[in-house]
């Protein structure tokens, strides 16, 4: 009955007359060409931010150069014979990374940054699969953390491998039923994912604001002055496997946010929801009359789009912060940088791992602590990332593969 | 004969990566007529059109306005040399008045920012009643019908000062009856002087309005011929390079049992008006049953009921005996219903999806396509190519994406799915609206088969020519009603009759 109903709504729709791919849902079929476009977008980002850098007197060479330096890529040039600790043991054996270098530690920042831009990047792209635009993944990543935090600092006794997955498992769920909300709002009374999800962020903002605050009902037991969360126990925290735990090394997270890439690839291309998903997306009307469920598509692809958010959370949570205070949930943009990286990433699982990588880097390069003052002002670094960073939304919404294509139209006509 | 051209195109080449769209091509249009260029879809018309447009420029040639070489580097240009275009998908802005979209960028201004509104309608008024073209200057564009919205594109064109109108595929979008009206336009317009180009693929159209008529096929010219003592099948044979079956050659039907069993049907539009009345009737197996009528008499509100994509409000639905009245597409789908939409494009395809996933849109859910909710793309990959083999689709491969493809050609992955779903009801909703002859005479052979294969097919056509050759019974639905069953023998005229109200006695009233 229901189905019935929402599903009218787009008959209402004006027909598509000229139908165009967007540019926006990369198939198949567009292969490497589709990688082209993005490439583009981030050389002119980079090539306008070193105007930038310009401007204020800078050399951007130099610049652009410390920044790679503090994002720890130029790791894979220290190639020589070095030891290494091996993942899960604390045996020596020859290697040729050196891990043990700065470089190794800011590589480890730059992953540890990248897992959750992964996972709230997976979030927009999985929505936007549904034709959906959900700017709520950091709400649904808040979710996650909250979650995350209030199980991780419980149940001190449990078996950590247990107490573990349950931290990430209830991260998950949150996120999913979070952005469920707005899924189900959706398919029920139509109201545009777009206003739901931003008001859902402002809720789970509050939310945390209130049980991380002063007297708020998660706020540590021990230090009732200050606003922050319990520390999860020993036994919710993922296991560091690179770098050393008291100096954020890298945890295992960052294998889950790339097995999740593998994941969402599969739902999306190889599984008869991601079919659903798709056609829902590109066209509702003719997913309709092919006997798909429309309605039950926007709360399914939302909800799924909202347990990657939430395992955001969960793994940032259990990874590396292991508690949460009401001064991060001010400042953390994880759930929009994660929208930058699905737009520049093309809402492919590939496109998703590789911009998440560069903004990963791009904020750990020019985080305060990774620059020398006399190349560039450390307070100045943080708003390049953000320059390029719109920059790039700003050009992926140009569309510049048409661009190119209207400037060669042009000039074939002079 | 002897008057020199208007304008002339001469020696027109155009080429597109991998696709020679324009070879060679020469036409002229003399003054004051109407001048017809033929083709199917893709056989260049439109790229020559928009080469006079200024919308594209040729690789070799050159056009001639009076004589006078002249450089059409823009849309801008050619209307200055009074050429002017009505796209077939129109180019109004619908939130806007008829007048407002008619001086757009050359408003008549007040104080040079403001649009003098009242000089603008005075204007327009002026032109609809030179020409006849009625329309309301104060309406808004999304409140009017199609044929008064493409009214509107002509009127700006003709308010830019047009001496030469191109019309791409003007009557695509008209119900019949906008057509007649569309041609008594033309008419007064040619009779004002104005010459006209007529893009068409419909056969009896530019036989009934041109003076002359110039075929293209693939990019080349065949021939330019004038009107009076062309026929339809020597057209057709230009058009397509072969022999042409305009009739569907079929045997007499042999009815079985009703599939389709529709009873005191009563269905609600979007409006929430009663837009289907009481409607009952039945299709068996092997026959076809042809639905005639106007547009929008209730015939869209009724295949979706149907089709499990509209609640019903009253009477029955069975299908091979199973209620499916309350059914929701899916289960209709399952029940054996096969349906080709309306609108191929809106609910068809799904225009990104390559064809292999557009021919899985219904099968994708059963094996072996599928299993345990993972797609097996080997599978559906083998199925596309078989069909797309047996449906002779042209011009892309399974992993094509459908809107890369022609209108037929997209039609007939259209046809191909739902007739390889293996369907007991076939609801066939204009199967050939937009296709040329070719792709025609393929959809109608198909469905013909169909019948003979035992199913049972239920046509809805606002082609009158249409409904007659391949029905065995003909329904005409007025006003949400069935006013009347017919043979297959019934005229034209008889039909047109029932569907416009007329021998319904008081009751049309």
């Amino acid at each position: 009955m229901n189905d019935e109903l929402l599903a009218e709504e787009f008959d209402e729709q004006p027909p598509d007359e000229t139908p165009q791919p967007s540019q926006n849902f990369p198939s198949k079929f567009n292969g490497l060409k589709g990688a082209i476009g993005p490439l583009i977008t981030t050389v002119i980002a980079f090539l306008m931010g070193g105007l930038v850098v310009l401007f204020t007197g800078k050399n951007p060479i130099k610049v652009y150069e410390a920044i790679f330096k503090g994002t720890g890529l130029n790791w894979f040039f220290h190639v020589g014979n070095h030891s290494a600790r091996i993942p899960f043991a604390t045996a020596h054996m020859w290697f040729p990374f050196d891990t043990a270098s700065v470089a190794a530690q800011n590589l480890q920042q730059t992953l540890l940054l990248t897992t959750p831009i992964i996972l709230t990047g997976l979030a927009v792209a999985f929505a936007f699969r549904c034709g959906m635009f959900n700017i709520g993944g950091q709400g649904q990543y808040f979710a996650g953390t909250i979650f995350a935090v209030w199980i991780g600092s419980s149940f001190g006794g449990m078996n950590p491998l247990l107490h573990v997955l349950f931290c990430l498992i209830a991260g998950t769920i949150a996120g999913a039923v979070f952005a469920g909300i707005a899924g189900i709002l959706k398919a029920t009374v139509g109201a545009h994912e777009v206003i739901s999800t931003i008001m859902l962020n402002w809720i789970a903002i509050w939310v945390g604001e209130y049980l991380f605050g002063q007297q708020g009902p998660l706020q540590n037991s021990t230090q009732p002055s200050i606003p922050i969360s319990n520390d999860i126990v020993e036994g919710a925290k993922l296991p560091v496997f690179w770098g050393l735990k008291l100096l954020q090394g890298l945890s295992v997270g960052i294998f889950i946010a790339l097995a999740m890439l593998i994941v969402y690839w599969i739902i999306v291309n190889r599984t008869t929801l991601g079919y659903e998903v798709r056609a829902v997306g590109f066209n509702p009307e003719a997913a309709r009359y092919g006997g798909i469920s429309v309605a039950r598509n926007y709360f399914l692809a939302m909800a799924i789009s909202g347990a990657f958010a939430g395992l955001a959370g969960a793994i940032d949570i259990t990874g590396w912060e292991y508690r949460i205070g009401q001064n991060d949930i001010a400042v953390n943009q994880i759930g929009f940088i994660g929208l930058a990286a699905a737009l520049l990433g093309r809402n492919t699982a590939i496109g998703v791992g590789f911009a998440s990588l560069l903004f990963g880097a791009l904020i750990n390069g020019t985080s305060g602590r990774q620059l020398d003052p006399s190349i560039f002002r450390p307070d100045l670094a943080g708003n390049l990332t953000t320059i390029i960073q719109g920059l790039v939304i700003l050009f992926v919404g140009l569309n510049l593969t048409g661009v190119v294509a209207w400037v060669r139209r042009k000039r074939r006509r002079a | 004969m002897a008057e020199a051209p208007l304008l002339e195109l001469r020696g027109i080449t155009k080429r597109f990566p991998g696709v020679l769209a324009n070879d060679n091509v020469s036409f002229d249009l003399r003054n004051g007529e109407v001048h017809a260029l033929l083709g199917e879809n893709g056989a260049g018309k439109s790229t020559l059109m928009n080469i006079l447009y200024g919308l594209y420029t040729p690789d070799e040639g050159e056009i001639l306005l009076n004589g006078v070489p002249i450089d059409l580097g823009s849309t801008k240009a050619a209307i200055e040399h009074g050429i002017g275009m009505v796209h077939q998908h129109f180019m109004l802005i619908p939130v806007m008045t008829v007048a407002e979209n008619i001086v757009l960028a050359i408003e008549p201004r007040r104080a040079g920012v403001l649009l003098d509104y009242d000089a603008a309608r005075k204007r327009v008024r002026d032109l609809s009643e030179r020409y006849g073209l009625v329309v309301d200057p104060d309406a808004r564009v999304d409140r009017i019908t199609v044929g008064q919205q493409q009214r509107v594109e002509i009127l700006k064109a003709l308010y830019r000062g047009a001496e030469i109108l191109i019309l791409d595929e003007p009557t695509a979008v008209l119900t019949p009856q906008e057509a007649k009206e569309l041609f008594d336009i033309l008419r007064s317009l040619k009779s004002q002087g104005k010459s006209i180009i007529f893009i068409s693929h419909k056969l009896n159209e530019v036989l009934e309005i041109a003076d002359r008529i110039t075929t293209v096929r693939r990019g080349v010219v065949v021939d330019t011929v004038p009107a009076a003592g062309a026929t339809e099948e020597g057209l057709a044979r230009m058009m397509v390079g072969r022999e042409v079956l305009l009739r569907v050659d079929k045997e007499a039907a042999k009815p079985g049992d009703p599939l389709l069993q529709v009873e005191g049907l009563r269905v609600i539009d979007d409006r929430g008006l009663e837009t289907v009345h009481d409607v009952s009737f039945e299709v068996r197996a092997g026959e076809i049953v042809g639905l005639a009528g106007v547009d929008a008499n209730g015939q869209s509100e009724l295949i979706d009921a149907i089709a499990g994509l509209r609640q019903v409000k009253g009477g029955r639905i069975l299908v091979d005996g199973h209620d499916l009245t309350r059914a929701h597409a899916r289960h209709t789908l399952d029940a054996g219903v096969g349906h080709i939409p309306e609108d191929r494009h809106r609910r068809g395809l799904v225009l990104p999806f390559s064809l292999t996933e557009n021919l899985a849109l219904h099968a994708y859910r059963h094996q072996p396509n599928s299993r345990l909710g993972f797609l097996s793309l080997r599978r559906m990959g083998a199925r596309a190519r078989k069909l797309l083999k047996e449906f002779d689709v042209r011009g892309g491969t399974p992993s094509t994406p459908a809107y890369a493809l022609s209108g037929g050609n997209q039609q007939k992955v259209v046809l191909a799915r739902e007739i390889d779903g293996d369907p007991k009801v076939l609801i066939a909703a204009q199967p050939t609206r937009g296709l040329d002859v070719g792709a025609i005479e393929f959809v109608h052979r198909r469905l013909v088969e169909q019948r003979d294969a035992g199913r049972a097919v239920f046509l809805i056509s606002l082609e009158l020519e249409e409904i007659l050759s391949l029905s065995d019974r003909i329904l005409v639905i007025y006003e949400g009603q069935i006013v009347g069953e017919f043979p297959p023998t019934a005229t034209e005229e008889e039909l047109g009759l029932a569907m416009t109200g007329g021998g319904r006695g008081e009751e049309a009233a």
